[in-house]
């Protein structure tokens, strides 16, 4: 259970609450508008941004006073995942192991990764050489490898066209059933919503609800 | 999603502000502690008697003519050469004069100087060609010479930064005036003035600091009490009048002055990075030839290819003639004595490990400073603090190096005999000199490569040194490869630190160079000026290669 209990957060002139409470392995869609504070519940979970008062908890315990980093969580961004200078393997390994140092079998579990997400073959190509469909798959291949029990998508289809579009949603569909992690995902779009499944929350006037 | 991963351990980090406080710390001493030494030993100063003085009156006013002439000089003759060069986008030759229009803050002053009066002089080409013709000869020394010497430095420099904001307008603009028939006056009131008007206060405020604060130019140049410059006069009081309470008093007129200029220049924010236009590659057209063609014509007809001929060839050679002038007389009867002279040798080592070390210590203090307001700026968004951090590099604009030298000198010397740390203490002023320029060079880049990314490596945890190691040393090398050959050739070519700590045993090149034209040994001077500036080209080059490495990695 991920619970946000109370957590108030003041941005300039806005201010937003967040209490909700969330499923273990549930899929959620956060739906609203741009500017209604839906990246913001993101950023406050994933711990880029300081709340004002509330706690987080992830099955009964605090995370909120955790680095980013120590947190169990892992993030799918809209953009800018990976670093333009290293190899998909590398940014992948950046994943497990932060100074880079990688065993021989976290080797083979980068390779592994990359055969789950259609991506075999590509571990030594720089991430400028991919389409903007197959740099998220990379991306998408590190938050599996990290094995974090929560999951935040970010708008992580919006850069993408159409029929890129429904493969990610497919892929990530049958990836989140596999590995049953917590989802959260940001989007404005209704149908990426219904296309993953996901129960729907909105973001009313500065607060949270069930849609 | 088992949470099986290993979990990063309670690594203990250098706290975000260490760098930071520790380079500025640095700075602040470096400066703080001898402008206080300076005033302490002036003692009290009474203004009316400084301000009633006709000589600092004259002085004074010579300082703002100059730089104010020299200003409008270069910009008048910087717009016309900036269009037709943009006019012409493709000609055999054009990529090389753009390059050594963009490698005026590489060639020292002290050389640039010598190939002005060999191409200028009383007995140089220009003279020469006039005799023949018989017209009086044209003096170069007094406000001439110093005019002259300022528009060869600025106008190119100018006439780069132009050109890419020109270069910058897009193809559309071209296509769209083509189609509506406008001819090159609609042209330039519409599409090009428009695309360069808003970069004129900025580079006019730029211009106007360097020939203000301009020193060796002054000194070689004009001199006496007509052509005198406050930069100058500081020199003069310290080193020949040994007249502590001038320099100060002059050194207050100085600070007071290049103070307003820098507010000016923060509180306009066209002037970011605004020198380092001109090292912005020109070369990836992204106009294709055909929209080259296309914007050409509008340019057509007998005149329009008469006038831009004519105005690229005479700047070509009025920047190129010096530099082929002293290449040719460098190259004579004394070059291979003058080459393995002891003395030439002890000052070229001197010159190179003065110039290296001067600009490591000046990166190391730039990434101390960079790093902190990075996390302030990005992580903390604490914008104005982080920028204030960076700001505190450029006290040196304010604080003219040879008053930071006096003070230097005063505080050290009941310590030491400050002849004899001659070279570390200008290892020390030209590091602070060359600071504003490596964190104007790295500031664009450092801020954006952190910010396209912050987010994903605190997810991921990369800090410390291995952020360094797989992220930003990747990422940065290419610019600072750049701003440490920039910082290396600045001091290599540097006069001012070292005419005021320089004697027989200690010398650089530049100050040796200084006193073979002054003691007309014009021979070994112009083997001198030689060999300066191949060691600056060379330094350039090298350094950018070393530490920038071959491949550029493509920014998506």
């Amino acid at each position: 259970m991920l619970t946000l209990n109370n957590v108030e957060i003041q941005l300039g002139e806005r201010h937003w609450n967040y209490a909700i409470e969330l499923d273990t392995h549930g899929v959620y869609a956060l739906l609203g508008r741009s500017g209604s504070g839906k990246s913001t519940l993101l950023n406050i979970i994933a711990g880029f941004l300081k709340t004002n008062a509330g706690d987080i908890q992830w099955r009964g315990d605090s995370i909120l006073t955790l680095a980013p980093a120590q947190r169990p969580i892992t993030t799918l961004f809209q953009n800018n995942n990976l670093f333009s200078h290293l190899s998909v393997s590398k940014n992948i390994g950046l994943g497990i192991n932060p100074k880079l140092q990688l065993s021989r079998q976290q080797q083979l579990d980068i390779l592994n990764v990359l055969e789950n997400v259609g991506l075999s073959g590509y571990e030594n190509k720089l991430p400028g050489s991919l389409s903007g469909g197959e740099q998220q798959r990379v991306a998408l291949a590190r938050c599996l490898l990290r094995r974090q029990a929560i999951l935040l998508l970010d708008e992580p289809f919006s850069a993408l066209d159409a029929t890129t579009r429904q493969e990610m949603t497919a892929l990530l569909r049958t990836l989140i059933d596999e590995f049953k992690p917590c989802v959260i995902m940001v989007t404005h779009d209704e149908d990426d919503a219904n296309a993953m499944n996901a129960t729907q929350l909105r973001m009313e006037s500065d607060h949270i609800v069930f849609a | 999603m088992s949470d099986t991963r290993q979990r990063i351990g309670p690594v203990r980090y250098w706290p975000w502000w260490m760098s930071g406080a520790f380079a500025l710390l640095i700075v602040l001493a470096c400066t703080l502690l001898p402008a206080m030494a300076m005033f302490r030993e002036a003692g009290a100063i009474n203004w009316q008697q400084v301000f009633g003085n006709t000589y600092l009156q004259r002085v004074i006013w010579f300082s703002f003519k100059q730089a104010t002439l020299s200003t409008l000089l270069a910009l008048t003759l910087a717009l016309p050469v900036a269009l037709a060069l943009s006019h012409k986008p493709r000609f055999l030759g054009r990529s090389l004069i753009v390059n050594v229009f963009s490698l005026s803050l590489v060639i020292p002053t002290i050389v640039a100087i010598y190939g002005i009066v060999a191409v200028f002089g009383r007995t140089g080409w220009l003279n020469s060609a006039l005799s023949v013709l018989s017209i009086p000869s044209v003096s170069l020394y007094g406000l001439t010479g110093i005019l002259v010497a300022h528009v060869f430095f600025n106008m190119p420099l100018a006439a780069r930064i132009l050109l890419v904001n020109l270069e910058g307008i897009p193809s559309e603009n071209w296509r769209l005036a083509k189609q509506l028939g406008l001819g090159p006056t609609s042209v330039f009131r519409f599409i090009e003035w428009p695309a360069i008007r808003g970069q004129l206060p900025s580079l006019a405020l730029l211009i106007f600091t360097l020939c203000f604060t301009s020193f060796a130019i002054v000194m070689t140049l004009g001199g006496g009490p007509k052509a005198t410059t406050i930069e100058v006069a500081i020199y003069q009081a310290l080193r020949f009048d040994f007249d502590i309470t001038l320099a100060v008093a002059l050194g207050s007129v100085q600070l007071v002055i290049c103070l307003v200029l820098m507010i000016l220049s923060t509180l306009n924010k066209q002037n970011e990075a605004l020198a380092f236009n001109a090292y912005s590659p020109l070369a990836t057209h992204s106009q294709s030839l055909h929209d080259q063609h296309l914007m050409s014509s509008i340019w057509s007809g007998l005149t329009w290819r008469i006038t831009h001929n004519s105005i690229i060839a005479l700047a070509a050679i009025f920047v190129l003639s010096p530099l082929l002038a002293l290449v040719i007389s460098s190259l004579n009867s004394t070059f291979i004595s003058v080459l393995t002279h002891p003395t030439t040798v002890g000052a070229l080592t001197n010159t190179v490990i003065v110039a290296l070390a001067s600009a490591m210590l000046s990166l190391v203090l730039a990434l101390g400073l960079l790093s902190s307001a990075r996390h302030l700026r990005i992580r903390l968004n604490y914008e104005t603090a982080g920028q204030w951090l960076q700001l505190s590099g450029n006290i040196i604009l304010v604080l003219p190096p040879l008053v930071l030298g006096t003070g230097l000198f005063l505080l050290l010397r009941p310590y030491a005999d400050v002849f004899s740390i001659a070279l570390i203490l200008v290892v020390i002023i030209n590091s602070l000199m060359a600071l504003p320029f490596i964190l104007r060079i790295l500031d664009g880049p450092f801020i954006q490569s952190a910010n396209q990314h912050d987010k994903l490596l605190q997810s991921l945890g990369i800090q410390g040194f291995s952020r360094w190691r797989i992220i930003d040393w990747p990422q940065l090398r290419k610019p600072i490869g750049l701003s440490v050959a920039v910082a290396t050739t600045l001091s290599a070519g540097d006069l001012s630190a070292i005419a005021l700590f320089g004697s027989e045993r200690v010398r650089t090149l530049p100050l040796l160079l200084y006193q073979r034209m002054g003691s007309y040994r014009l021979e070994e001077a112009a083997v001198t000026a030689g060999l300066l500036l191949a060691l600056c080209l060379i330094l350039f080059v090298v350094i950018q290669k070393v530490i920038g490495g071959r491949a550029q990695h493509a920014h998506t």
